[in-house]
């Protein structure tokens, strides 16, 4: 890790927020400043909620200038916002339902309409990437693969023979 | 005290700022730089200060830098550079980021990055010509002058040639945060020069 990468470690909030993955429906919770109507600066900043639900189709972006793409169609126009995932604006991400993509980018949505562009619920769940338990059974797989292909190769030998 | 320091800069992130805004912002290794000498009125005939920048090991230094590093008894630095500074500056003491606070302006002066040779509309913003319809002018400078008078092609005129690689101040910078126990300067914007290059960070008066 080089000293950029660590100082952008450094800045990262210290509350964690919830994991989620492209594909997932989530509510992100922003923080609003309403303006007062006549322009003029209110004493009192008044300060609300706003949520924006959709579909994640993108996350990019490392430590802390990741930044996520939510999805949505409203009144049915497709609108989309990307948030910076650390942003002091954001009060709260909730994940509403987990999706089940073979994609890490989810762009084609946006060429599809009605039920193409769904993204279909996934029932089992997943562990967060740093856990090791996906990365072992991968090297394990590959392993038993090459010991197929071991023991193919003397029968090949002796047909062939 | 004196009014600027070397440093070399990591890259450039991004940082939310007290109004909760997203900066752009460079990251900056600043100092710590030593004295080396302290040039003065009756000497020199203006007063400086030589700073130092990234120690070295002595087999690194060729004779010259180390016969002056040495006549001054100060350690040895890879880079030196002149600053303003007044006489009262001991040859010898170190000068860290603290130097700068946050929300002060500064100046910062590094070598641009390379671009080679370059043609007007590069170089110079020229607009060029259509690219299509057979206009069969493109990127060329076109007229570079009048006729009879003046006879000549105009100084400065903006001409092809070699772009960047050269030495470029960017003005009135704003200090985001300072980290002294790291010795790191974030500064709003960009900084020239590339990633690891060399830069020289002058404070300058307030606006």
């Amino acid at each position: 890790m080089n000293r950029l990468e660590r100082l952008e470690e450094s800045l990262m909030p210290k509350q964690t927020v919830p994991f989620f993955e492209v594909g997932d429906t989530v509510r992100v919770k922003q923080r609003v400043v309403e303006e007062r109507v006549d322009g003029k600066k209110a004493e009192e900043p008044k300060e609300r909620i706003q949520v924006f639900e959709g579909v994640v189709i993108a996350r990019k972006g490392k430590r802390s200038n990741e930044r996520f793409t939510v999805r949505k169609i409203s009144y049915g126009v497709g609108v989309e916002r990307i948030f910076p995932l650390h942003s002091p604006h954001i009060a709260g991400i909730e994940v509403v339902r987990k999706g089940k993509v073979r994609r890490a980018k989810l762009y084609y949505l946006r060429t599809k309409k009605g039920k193409a562009a769904k993204v279909a619920e996934r029932e089992y769940t997943r562990f967060a990437k740093n856990n090791n338990k996906g990365k072992s059974s991968v090297t394990q797989s590959v392993a038993s693969e090459q010991a197929g292909v071991a023991e193919l190769q003397p029968s090949e030998a002796s047909e062939s023979v | 005290m004196v009014t600027g320091l070397l440093g070399k800069k990591l890259g450039m992130t991004q940082i939310f700022d007290s109004n909760n805004q997203a900066v752009a912002v460079t990251v900056l290794e600043v100092g710590p730089c030593g004295i080396v000498q302290v040039k003065t009125k009756d000497k020199d005939g203006y007063e400086a200060v030589q700073i130092g920048f990234q120690e070295v090991p002595e087999r690194k230094l060729n004779k010259p830098k180390k016969g002056h590093l040495q006549s001054k008894q100060a350690r040895l630095w890879r880079y030196l550079r002149e600053v303003s500074g007044s006489p009262d500056n001991q040859v010898g003491a170190l000068v860290d980021v603290g130097l700068f606070a946050k929300g002060d302006r500064v100046a910062v002066q590094g070598v641009s990055k390379g671009k080679g040779f370059q043609g007007v509309m590069k170089r110079h913003h020229y607009g060029g010509g259509p690219a299509s319809h057979g206009s069969m002018f493109h990127r060329a400078p076109g007229s570079i002058g009048s006729s009879s008078f003046p006879s000549r092609v105009w100084k400065n005129k903006g001409l092809p040639g070699q772009m960047g690689g050269k030495r470029v101040t960017v003005r009135g910078l704003r200090v985001v945060d300072v980290r002294e126990e790291e010795n790191l300067l974030l500064v709003s914007g960009a900084v020239p020069g590339r990633v690891g290059g060399v830069v020289l960070v002058k404070k300058m008066e307030k606006v």
